[in-house]
C-alpha cells in the first residue's frame, strides 16, 4: 500500500498539530457533513461503505447507528478507547499520533445520530494520551470546529474525555457505560441495547477508536473509493497489532484480506533465530489457537475467513507463538489474565476462571495428573454460553483450543513428567 | 468542611461540568484520580468529600476504589512501578525482567523499597506489547510509560525519580 488511511501520521510528519491536519484536508469532511448533509444521508453512506466495527465484533457500523430511535432524546456517542486486550495497541498509536482524525470521526458519528454531547472513554493507563486529547479538544473549540451553532447551523457539539482506572471489562460496552455513570464496571443485561437505553438510559452509540478514525476518509473520498480496499464483505483497511515471537513487532495497516503469511513473514520479518512457527492467536488473549499450518498461514485475514478456521479476527491482535512455547504455559498466562479481570458479576466466569487458574497452576507445577487436563476442559466447557458478556466466554477459548490442538503440551507436564 | 472542594475548587468545577447536572455520580472516577494525585492514595477524608460532592454513600465510593486497579486505599510507595507480564510481554522476556529487577532492588513484588519510594507491581496488559519489557510509573499525579526496557535502564529511571524527590525535599526544607 502506498498511502495510509488510518496511520496517516506515518506519511505526514506532525499530523497531530491542528495546522498540519487541516492543511492536509482535515475537518473538510466535518464541515461538509454539518453544513450540507442530512444525518440520514450520512448513516446511509456509512451503511453503503460496509464499514464494520474494529473493536472486535465486526458489526456493521451504519446499521448500529440506524438502531438509534428518533423519538427518544438526547442521544450520545461514546468512543471506546479502553484498549486492553493483551496483544492490542493500535488505538493507542492512532490517538497518540493521529488524534484529530480520531476526534473528527467521533464528531461525524455524533452528527449522524445528532448527539450534542459525546464522550471518549480512555483506559486510565492512557493518562498522557488523555491529557493530549483534552488539549486538542480545547484547540478545536477555539478553532470553531466544536461548540454551539457550528458553521452557523443549529447543530452544537461538545466532546469530553472520561478516564477509566484499570479494568479490562470496561472495554465491554455496557460495562463502559456503567463506568461513565460512576459505577462498578459490570456488564448490563440486554435487552435493552445501548442504542435504545445506553448512557443515562438514553440512546447511545458506542464505537471503537479505529472504527471512528475510518469515518473522515469515507466521507471525504466516498464509498467506491473505500470499497477498493479489502474484501467484499470486509471492506477497508485494518490496523493489525503484531506481537509475540516475531522479529518486527508493531502495528501494520493492511487491507482486510491480507494473509497471515504476508503479515508475519513479509512485514513482521518472521520468527527470531529462524525458529518454527507453532500457532497464531488472531484476536489477542481472547483467541482460539490457530495451528500454524501452511493453509492457515495463507488464510486471508478478514472476518469470514478467520471464522472459517474456527477462530475470530476480533480486533486483529496477532500474537505469534513459536515452537518453544508450551501451550499449557500459555493457557496459564491467559487464564490468570481473565481471572484477574473478571468483574465477578456472573458466577460461571468468576468461579470458572478461578478454578481454571488453579488447575493450570497445578499442571505447570508438575502436581497434576492426566485426569486434571480433562477436568480443566470440562470446567471451561461448562462456562460457555452462561455469562452476560464475552469475557467469560473468551477466557475459555485459549484453554479449550490448546487442549484440543496441543494436548501433548499438557500431557508433558502431568504425572510427574514436568519439563 | 469539604477539604477536597477547598483544595481544588476550579478542577472540581471543570469535572462536574462534563456531566449532566442530574448525574453528578459520573464525577466519582475523575474525582478519585484528583484526590489521590497528591497523597498517592485515597484517604478516608477524600472518600467522604467525594461522596458528598456526588451525592452518594461513602461505601459506594469505596467500592469504586476497590474495583479499579489504579486507585489505592493505602500509602504504599510513592511511585508504583507496574510491570506488564501478560502473554505478549512474557514472550519478550517480561517475567525474567520483573524477577531480575526485584532481585536488584532487594524487594518482592508488592513490597515497597526500604526508602518507601517505590513498590514494584505486576500488572495486566498495558497496550505496549510490541515494546516489552515495559512498565508504567504511576504516582505524583502522573502516569508515564517506559518501553523497550532492560534492568539497567529501569534502574536508571528509578534513580532519576529518586533524585527528583531529593531535590523536591531540599526545596521544601
Amino acid at each position: 500500500m502506498t498511502e495510509y488511511m488510518l496511520l496517516r501520521h506515518r506519511d505526514i510528519p506532525d499530523l497531530d498539530q491542528l495546522k498540519v491536519y487541516t492543511k492536509n484536508g482535515g475537518f473538510e469532511a466535518w464541515k461538509n457533513v454539518v453544513t450540507s448533509q442530512e444525518p440520514a444521508e450520512l448513516v446511509q453512506l456509512v451503511k453503503d461503505s460496509g464499514l464494520r466495527g474494529r473493536g472486535g465484533a465486526g458489526f456493521p457500523t451504519g446499521m448500529k447507528w440506524s438502531f438509534v430511535p428518533n423519538n427518544l432524546w438526547p442521544h450520545y456517542v461514546v468512543a471506546n478507547a479502553d484498549e486492553s486486550e493483551p496483544g492490542t495497541f493500535k488505538d493507542r498509536e492512532i490517538m497518540e499520533s493521529n488524534p484529530f482524525q480520531f476526534l473528527e470521526g467521533l464528531m461525524i458519528a455524533s452528527f449522524a445520530v445528532q448527539a450534542n454531547v459525546s464522550y471518549a472513554y480512555l483506559r486510565g493507563e492512557f493518562w498522557q494520551v488523555g491529557q493530549k486529547l483534552e488539549q486538542k479538544i480545547v484547540e478545536l473549540e477555539k478553532a470553531g470546529f466544536l461548540g454551539d451553532n457550528l458553521f452557523d447551523t443549529k447543530y452544537s457539539l461538545r466532546l469530553h474525555i472520561h478516564m477509566g482506572a484499570g479494568a479490562y471489562i470496561c472495554g465491554e460496552e455496557t460495562a463502559l457505560l456503567e463506568s461513565i455513570e460512576g459505577k462498578l464496571g459490570q456488564p448490563r443485561l440486554r435487552p435493552p441495547f445501548p442504542a435504545v437505553a445506553g448512557l443515562y438510559a438514553s440512546p447511545t452509540v458506542i464505537n471503537n477508536v479505529e472504527t471512528l478514525t475510518n469515518l473522515p476518509p469515507i466521507v471525504q473520498n466516498g464509498v467506491t473509493w473505500f470499497r477498493e480496499h479489502g474484501t467484499e464483505k470486509s471492506p477497508g483497511v485494518k490496523v493489525f497489532s503484531l506481537s509475540g515471537c516475531i522479529n518486527n513487532p508493531g502495528n501494520y495497516e493492511l487491507p482486510l484480506g491480507a494473509t497471515f503469511r504476508q503479515l508475519i513473514y513479509e512485514l513482521g520479518g518472521g520468527i527470531p533465530e529462524g525458529r518454527a512457527i507453532k500457532a497464531i492467536m488472531a484476536a489477542g488473549a481472547s483467541s482460539a489457537l490457530i495451528p500454524a499450518t501452511d493453509a492457515a498461514l495463507d488464510t486471508p485475514m478478514d472476518y469470514e475467513s478467520v471464522a472459517n478456521l474456527g477462530a475470530s479476527l476480533g480486533s486483529a491482535s496477532v500474537i505469534v507463538l513459536d515452537e518453544t512455547v508450551s501451550m499449557s504455559w500459555l493457557a496459564q498466562k491467559t487464564t490468570h489474565f481473565f481471572k484477574h479481570e473478571s468483574c465477578g458479576k456472573c458466577t460461571p466466569c468468576r468461579e470458572g476462571t478461578y478454578w481454571m487458574a488453579h488447575i493450570l497452576d497445578r499442571i505447570e507445577d508438575g502436581q497434576a495428573s492426566a485426569n486434571d487436563v480433562d477436568l480443566l476442559s470440562t470446567v471451561a466447557r461448562q462456562m460457555q454460553n452462561k455469562c452476560l458478556c464475552a469475557l467469560g466466554e473468551f477466557s475459555t477459548m485459549p484453554v479449550v483450543s490448546s487442549i484440543e490442538k496441543f494436548r501433548g503440551d499438557f500431557l508433558a507436564r502431568v504425572d510427574g513428567q514436568n519439563r | 468542611m469539604n477539604e477536597l472542594l477547598t483544595k481544588y475548587p476550579q478542577e472540581i468545577e471543570a469535572i462536574l461540568a462534563k456531566y449532566p447536572p442530574e448525574f453528578k455520580r459520573s464525577a466519582v472516577m475523575p474525582l478519585l484520580h484528583l484526590a489521590q494525585s497528591d497523597p498517592g492514595y485515597v484517604t478516608v477524608q477524600a472518600l467522604q468529600d467525594i461522596a458528598e460532592i456526588c451525592g452518594i454513600a461513602i461505601t459506594e465510593v469505596g467500592s469504586i476504589v476497590g474495583f479499579y486497579t489504579l486507585y489505592y486505599d493505602k500509602p504504599l510507595g510513592r511511585y508504583h512501578i507496574q510491570v506488564c507480564t501478560d502473554l505478549p510481554c512474557a514472550l519478550r522476556g517480561a517475567d525474567k525482567f520483573l524477577r531480575e529487577l526485584c532481585e536488584r532492588l532487594g524487594v518482592k513484588v508488592g513490597e515497597p523499597t526500604a526508602d518507601g519510594l517505590f513498590v514494584i507491581e505486576e500488572v495486566m496488559c498495558l497496550a505496549a506489547c510490541h515494546r516489552a519489557p515495559m512498565f508504567q510509573v504511576h504516582g505524583g499525579g502522573d502516569l508515564v510509560y517506559h518501553e523497550n526496557q532492560t534492568v539497567e535502564t529501569a534502574l536508571a529511571v528509578l534513580d532519576t525519580l529518586r533524585q527528583q524527590v531529593a531535590l523536591e525535599q531540599e526545596g521544601k526544607a
